[in-house]
């Protein structure tokens, strides 16, 4: 993959090339404290200088006099809720003259550019592409978002101390599934591009080749991102943890979990939804919506007469070890991406990595 | 099995008119549908579709059976949304997704015995293997009918068990768990305690089992006294479907999606998981 150079004064040169080619362009920006998925006006709305400081159940920006776009790792989503919405409209009901009738809702979609997904982004958009389109019956509306995605994605030039990236195999660095490929310089970016439509708008840049140097540069900061804190347990001792169900450290857990579900709204793979029924006051039209949902709801587990997981020690057993272990065995790998969002907005701070090491202490001492 | 039946991923429903209504016992109902499609509704006994209640919601029901022309379902008036649907009038509209998940593998167990062995409303599921064997009386060794409900008037299709009574080679055993009396042909107590009545194969047989998790759960340990091996045994579950195919994520059971790779297991297969408190 042949990088070229971009100074970082021609940078807006990729947006417009963006927008030229019809695109909308989401990037990140800073938002409510938090770096954000949102339509970029241009360039200058990226989040220059921001860095995080993220610790278990702690999020914070801190403004640098740095130059850089992309020298942070999350925010709390990122295109999790552009693919699978977090409320979708999924049909309509109508009571007519001549009888019930359904209308699909019509799906609208326009051409996105996304800038600035990272390795676990890319991993965990790989994972929903094999849940929403590869399953018995394709999702029409994350299949419409999808097909109009254009991805440009960033190396990491460094790494949040909860990231553990490195242990699930899905970053630093972004390996597949981009269209274009940054690393961001001090002085610029190296670009490339990764497939075909990628190339149609490298082509339109003032790209410089790049010198060795700057290769080099490129090659250590992604280097530096490889030395992280936590090391989640290998694919191999997760699925161990189907035969941990009765340990003591689910009920532990438990006494600190709030059951608040924020940990599966930000995690980039996490898919459960629940469907209600919305009707007018007339009672002549009816939409059925799809929401997210969390399985550390209590509702989440319900049928007439019984909740199968009443308990949070059961709830929280539940997700990691789906996540972890038996995701395994529906999706040919573990369903975490090693992004460390469940970690710093945990409000109590509860360290999926610490909890599954934890869980696994003696299998892992045994090998 | 389904063909273009329902386009664009099985999320749009189709309409079904209600063609007529049983009342199968106090709460429990029949309803017969007629499905506004030109395709044909192929679906095989132990499959489950959404019903649609206009403004309500969805709700997962088995299928019954299917009778001159006509979808059957029947439903135990419980819910937000199986109230109001018992009470449709007829030629009331509804809307419908399906089939979904696996069936009863019949076709496999040709030559075998067969145990069914239902309680409560577990038996709507297990009814329409049960007619399908008897319509296919020479596929199949013994059949042996086993159903447990809390007083004999909750017996549905009493009618059918008296004729299934009476067919060769078939037996049929009912118990009652409160009732205070015993009536002639049923016995007190949980439908576990008749397997020791029953007279099948326990080397060639196939038990076909529906109902409360925790009447399976004591089948299982009477099976495995008589000697039925774990391989014979086929279950239906049910868990919070709402998707009907693998894709919202409530009905998970270890690895597996009941809606899609259930709700009938072959038993071996969710022999670790089945009946763990809080899975």
């Amino acid at each position: 993959m042949d990088k070229g150079f971009l100074p970082r004064q021609q940078f807006p040169e990729l947006y417009q090339a963006l927008r030229k080619a019809g695109y909308e362009v989401i990037g990140p920006t800073v938002k409510d404290g938090a770096i954000v998925f949102s339509p970029l006006a241009g360039f200058e709305q990226l989040p220059l200088g921001w860095q995080e400081q993220v610790s278990p159940g702690r999020y914070q920006l801190e403004q640098t006099a740095g130059q850089r776009c992309f020298y942070w790792n999350t925010g709390p989503q990122a295109l999790k809720p552009w693919l699978f919405k977090p409320e979708q409209h999924l049909w309509q009901a109508e009571q007519t003259t001549e009888g019930l009738c359904f209308r699909q809702t019509p799906e609208q979609a326009q051409p996105r550019a996304f800038i600035g997904l990272r390795g676990c982004d890319l991993a965990a958009l790989k994972i929903h592409d094999q849940h929403f389109l590869n399953g018995l019956f394709p999702d029409p509306y994350y299949q419409t978002q999808r097909q109009q995605l254009f991805i440009i994605a960033v190396n990491c030039a460094r790494s949040a101390s909860t990231c553990f990236c490195v242990s699930t195999g899905d970053g630093p660095a972004a390996t597949f599934g981009f269209d274009i490929l940054l690393d961001e310089l001090e002085t610029g970016f190296l670009v490339a591009s990764g497939s075909d439509q990628g190339e149609v708008i490298v082509q339109q840049l003032p790209l410089a080749k790049a010198k060795t140097k700057q290769l080099s540069e490129a090659k250590q900061q992604l280097q530096a991102a490889t030395y992280q804190q936590r090391t989640m347990p290998d694919e191999q001792q997760l699925l161990k943890l189907v035969n941990r169900l009765d340990h003591p450290q689910w009920q532990d857990v438990a006494e600190r979990c709030l059951a608040c579900g924020n940990c599966t709204l930000v995690c980039p793979t996490c898919f459960c939804s629940k469907q209600e029924s919305h009707s007018d006051v007339k009672g002549q039209q009816a939409e059925q919506v799809r929401l997210w949902d969390s399985c550390f709801s209590e509702q989440h587990s319900y049928i007439v007469g019984k909740v199968f997981r009443p308990e949070i020690s059961q709830r929280y057993r539940q997700w990691l070890t789906h996540k972890l272990a038996t995701w395994q065995q529906q999706f040919e790998r573990s369903g975490c991406v090693g992004c460390g969002r469940c970690i710093s907005w945990c409000p109590v701070g509860i360290d999926l990595v610490e909890e599954a090491q934890a869980l696994l202490k003696d299998e892992v001492d045994d090998d | 099995m389904m063909t273009e039946f329902l386009p664009k991923g099985l999320q749009l429903p189709i309409v079904a008119t209600l063609a007529d209504k049983q009342q199968e016992s106090p709460g429990i109902y029949t309803l017969h549908l007629a499905l506004e499609t030109n395709s044909s509704f192929d679906f095989a006994f132990g499959q489950f579709n959404m019903l649609y209640l206009f403004g309500l919601g969805e709700v997962p029901i088995s299928i019954m059976g299917w009778q001159q022309d006509l979808l059957l379902h029947t439903i135990r008036a419980v819910g937000r949304v199986t109230q109001p649907l018992v009470a449709l009038d007829i030629g009331a509209q509804l809307g419908l997704r399906g089939p979904f998940g696996q069936g009863w593998p019949l076709h496999q167990l040709e030559g075998q015995d067969l145990v069914f062995i239902t309680a409560g409303l577990g038996c709507a599921p297990v009814v329409a293997a049960i007619n399908y064997a008897v319509e296919n009386r020479s596929k199949y060794g013994r059949i042996v009918i086993l159903q447990g409900v809390k007083h004999h008037n909750d017996l549905l299709w009493q009618p059918q068990y008296e004729r299934w009574r009476d067919l060769g080679d078939c037996q049929v055993l009912l118990a009652a768990s409160e009732e205070k009396k015993r009536k002639y042909h049923w016995r007190l107590g949980m439908v576990t305690e008749l397997l020791a009545l029953a007279q099948f194969d326990a080397n060639y047989c196939a038990v076909l089992m529906c109902g409360p998790e925790i009447m399976m759960l004591a089948a299982l340990k009477q099976l495995a006294k008589h000697q039925v091996h774990d391989k014979s045994v086929y279950l239906s579950l049910e868990r919070n479907f709402q998707c009907g195919h693998g894709s919202c994520g409530h009905c998970q059971l270890g690895p597996y999606f009941v809606c899609k790779d259930g709700p009938v297991f072959h038993y071996p297969q969710i022999k670790s998981w089945f009946g763990l408190a809080g899975v």
